[in-house]
């Protein structure tokens, strides 16, 4: 991981320094999986080394790949950054050690999570129980967090266009990747199905199986042209998804307080507390993965129609609808 | 029932109007559906207020869960009184944004741009009513995000770099904010404000919970704009649509003084501790800093709403000086200045905004003799300039009295003097203005404008009467303000 950083910083090319990072994200995964938190290395994986890296290759597909020379000197930078650093190493310097079952954070709420979390929510996968019921809110804002970043590019990259339906892929004539392809999207998509329900028993859940659904859907539309993708998945039902997900998590809630009961309490739903609260669990990570995959398709279909555009038309500065005067 | 869910109403009904806003994506419907939620949550704030004047705190468990071990709401006086102030001016704005917006957007583009206003108003909202510290990083990121989009929504291209430097800027403070919750939550095992409050004193003087304070601090101090950490708002500001200047204007710093109050008085302990450490020293400094610097910048603008964005830098600086004093006058003035800077900046963005609408143009040259063309909005304009300035009779010169006053009680009349001068250098830049407008011959632009229409006007002048009804008539703002000061001086919680 040290090796990448510094991969990173040494090379000029963003090409090498995307890759980097996505090799980066995919070390940290793994270190993850050395932590025992299996959630997040996938979460890490599929997010960070995959649909990131995607998404950083779209972009440099829309711009040049060489970095800008520096402008300023970069010695303030990098005081601050050694002061951070600084600040950072001294405060671990007296962290409880890594692991112990004496440390604050292994006494306090994580043994009752341990405890009772299969008893009261019936999800056996305890980081769920946590993650969709016990902090539910905090999810529903992080699923809050995608909608508002997938809505914000739409916003500033699809306001932009409206003409040009020009079509192109990255990689056009490569019949062993068409292949490829076609053999290994059931298999995906299959896989995605399998973490989202299987997401109660092992690791897993909506955030993963979004995104391995969501990148099926990519690399079909990077193989084939993002036409084809959208021939698949319409543009319009993606927009659509995008709020509906939100809008079926945060629904869930009000059913608990139409209930009687507080906000985003699943245990009304069913007939007893384990069960409402298996069938909240069930329903909230359903919207989290209809918020997340859509954003994620919607982003692409963002950077890849303003890719073909730019293919299509070799105009390059392109006045804005709302940005006239 | 709805009494007993206000504080997940509070919240929970802008979070659910904003997919509807996506999903209908008509500008017109999305308008009214932002309209409703809004006030909404203004009548939930009003009705939080009057159940904490009657029972205390409030507690409210989220998914039914009791705290730590779920997440939980916690309303007192000190953030029942920054609700009010956030969905206040959110209320308020989405009247005038009507016009104001459906001018430059197309209706998906309109609908888009409420889903994040009411984003922007649910994250703010959403900080503030929480009492866990997880859970104000998760809503801190909707509303920094929202805000990046809505400021990337200007008129001029400028406002994309802006919103590019903002958001590089707010992503390191929120970073910095995750850091020294990650740490405290190492130390502590609780992400529950009242739990870590219950827990920090004994290992205060810990490096893991020293360095947590520290990254919280810098990591706020961003947000807020605390001098010299404010690069990034003048721009974004500046070329940010009207409606996005005069929300964020009045609403997201003063979300992030809040956090600053809450957690060097809640969860660190008080009085006792904010004045062991070397802060309010610093803090004196760069307030007076601030309110100098700030004010001088503004002066040497061109273009106005860039001045009026400088003056925000300043009028922070007021604020934190109220908070560096650590007394109980002090943070009144501090807290009663959030309220009345909130209801002057964002009614003078508005009005600004009324001259950008009728002229296209807010470069103080292109103003000349505009006082005459457009009378109404600048004569709201020069109103509320008095009151910036500390005019008796208006909120400025509350806030600014409570200030001096508790200056003089520590006996630094140095300060008052430099609170006076600094009340000077605001009146040059509103001065300017006024000169331009009132002054000087119309240009042949100017002398075919007309008054902006009503639509434009009439949420405006709410708050110019607002600046004046709360310059006389003080028991809500300082009333509030001076229990919130003595809760958070006692660390009551």
């Amino acid at each position: 991981m040290v090796a990448a950083v510094f991969g990173v910083i040494r090379a000029h090319n963003l090409f090498v320094v995307v890759m980097m990072g996505g090799i980066y994200s995919f070390l940290m995964a793994t270190v993850m999986v050395a932590l025992d938190a299996v959630d997040v290395a996938m979460t890490e994986a599929a997010v960070g080394a995959g649909m990131s890296t995607v998404l950083m290759l779209a972009v440099l597909g829309l711009v040049k790949t060489r970095e800008a020379p520096l402008r300023h000197s970069p010695v303030i930078p990098l005081i601050v950054c050694l002061l951070t650093g600084g600040a950072l190493i001294y405060g671990t310097i007296d962290l409880p050690p890594f692991g112990r079952a004496d440390n604050p954070q292994n006494q306090h709420v994580a043994p009752y999570y341990l405890e009772n979390a299969k008893k009261e929510t019936g999800a056996p996968n305890v980081v769920t129980a946590v993650l969709a019921s016990y902090r539910g809110y905090d999810t529903l804002g992080e699923v809050t967090v995608i909608f508002t970043g997938g809505i914000g590019v739409l916003v500033l990259l699809t306001a932009v266009r409206r003409r040009g339906e020009g079509d192109a892929t990255m990689m056009r004539d490569t019949i062993i990747l068409r292949v490829v392809v076609k053999l290994l999207l059931p298999v995906i998509l299959l896989f995605a199905l399998y973490v989202q329900f299987h997401g109660d028993y092992g690791p897993g859940g909506g955030f993963q199986a979004g995104v391995a659904a969501a990148a099926a859907i990519i690399l079909y539309g990077m193989i084939f042209g993002v036409m084809a993708a959208r021939a698949v998945v319409p543009q319009r039902v993606v927009h659509t998804l995008i709020p509906l997900g939100v809008l079926i998590f945060a629904g869930t809630g009000v059913a608990g307080l139409l209930l009687d009961a507080n906000y985003l309490d699943y245990s009304p739903l069913g007939s007893s507390q384990k069960a409402g609260q298996h069938l909240g669990i069930l329903i909230v990570e359903a919207g989290v993965f209809v918020t997340v995959a859509s954003t994620m398709l919607a982003i692409f279909y963002a950077f890849g129609g303003r890719a073909e555009d730019a293919l299509a038309d070799d105009e390059t500065d392109k006045p804005d609808d709302w940005r006239r005067e | 029932m709805i009494a007993l869910h206000l504080p997940a109403l509070q919240v929970v009904l802008p979070l659910l109007a904003a997919p509807l806003c996506a999903l209908v994506r008509r500008g017109t419907v999305a308008w009214a559906i932002t309209l409703i939620a809004s006030w909404a949550a203004f009548a939930a704030a009003i009705g939080l207020l009057l159940r904490v004047l009657d029972e205390g705190i409030i507690s409210y468990e989220m998914g039914g869960w009791a705290p730590p071990i779920g997440i939980e709401y916690r309303v007192d006086l000190i953030n029942v009184f920054v609700l009010l102030v956030v969905s206040g001016v959110g209320a308020v704005i989405v009247p005038y944004a009507r016009k104001s917006i459906a001018a430059r957007f197309g209706s998906t583009e309109q609908a888009w741009f409420y889903t994040m206003y009411l984003l922007a108003l649910t994250g703010l909202l959403g900080v503030t009513i929480t009492g866990d510290a997880f859970n104000i990083f998760v809503f801190l990121e909707i509303s920094s995000l929202a805000s990046y989009v809505m400021i990337a929504m200007g008129r001029d291209r400028r406002c994309l770099t802006a919103a590019y430097q903002y958001l590089i800027m707010g992503t390191v403070g929120a970073t910095f904010i995750v850091i020294g919750v990650g740490l405290l939550w190492a130390m502590t095992g609780t992400l529950n404000l009242y739990d870590l409050a219950q827990r920090i004193p004994e290992i205060q003087n810990t490096r893991p919970v020293l360095a947590a304070l520290a990254f919280l601090t810098v990591g706020i101090s961003l947000k807020l704009a605390l001098f010299p950490l404010h690069l990034w708002l003048p721009n974004a500001y500046a070329f940010a649509p009207s409606v996005t200047s005069a929300f964020l204007a009045g609403t997201a710093t003063k979300v992030a003084i809040y956090l600053f109050l809450r957690f060097f008085y809640t969860v660190f302990g008080g009085e006792g501790f904010f004045v062991t450490t070397p802060l309010p020293e610093i803090l004196l400094l760069l307030s007076l800093v601030a309110m100098f610097a700030a004010s001088i910048v503004a002066v040497f603008q061109s273009n106005v709403k860039r001045m009026l964005a400088y003056s925000s830098v300043a009028q922070i600086g007021f604020i934190t000086l109220g908070i560096s004093y650590a007394t109980e006058t002090g943070l009144t003035g501090a807290m009663t200045h959030i309220f009345n800077h909130a209801i002057m900046k964002a009614g003078l963005f508005l009005l600004i905004g009324n001259v950008l609408y009728q002229l296209g143009s807010v470069k103080i040259e292109d103003m000349a003799g505009i006082g005459r063309k457009m009378p109404i909005t600048m004569a709201g304009f020069v109103a509320l300039g008095l009151s910036l300035l500390g005019t008796p009779g208006t909120v400025g010169f509350i806030s600014k009295w409570y200030l001096g006053l508790a200056a003089v009680e520590q006996g630094q009349w140095w300060l008052v003097a430099l609170i006076v001068i600094a009340s000077l250098v605001t009146m040059i830049y509103i001065g300017r203005v006024v000169e331009v407008a009132y002054f000087r011959e119309p240009t042949a632009q100017v002398s075919q404008l007309r008054e902006a229409p009503p639509a434009l006007l009439v949420p405006a002048f709410v708050l110019v009467g607002a600046a004046f009804y709360f310059g006389v008539e003080t028991s809500l703002s300082v009333g509030l303000a001076q229990q919130a000061a003595s809760l958070l001086l006692n660390a009551a919680y």
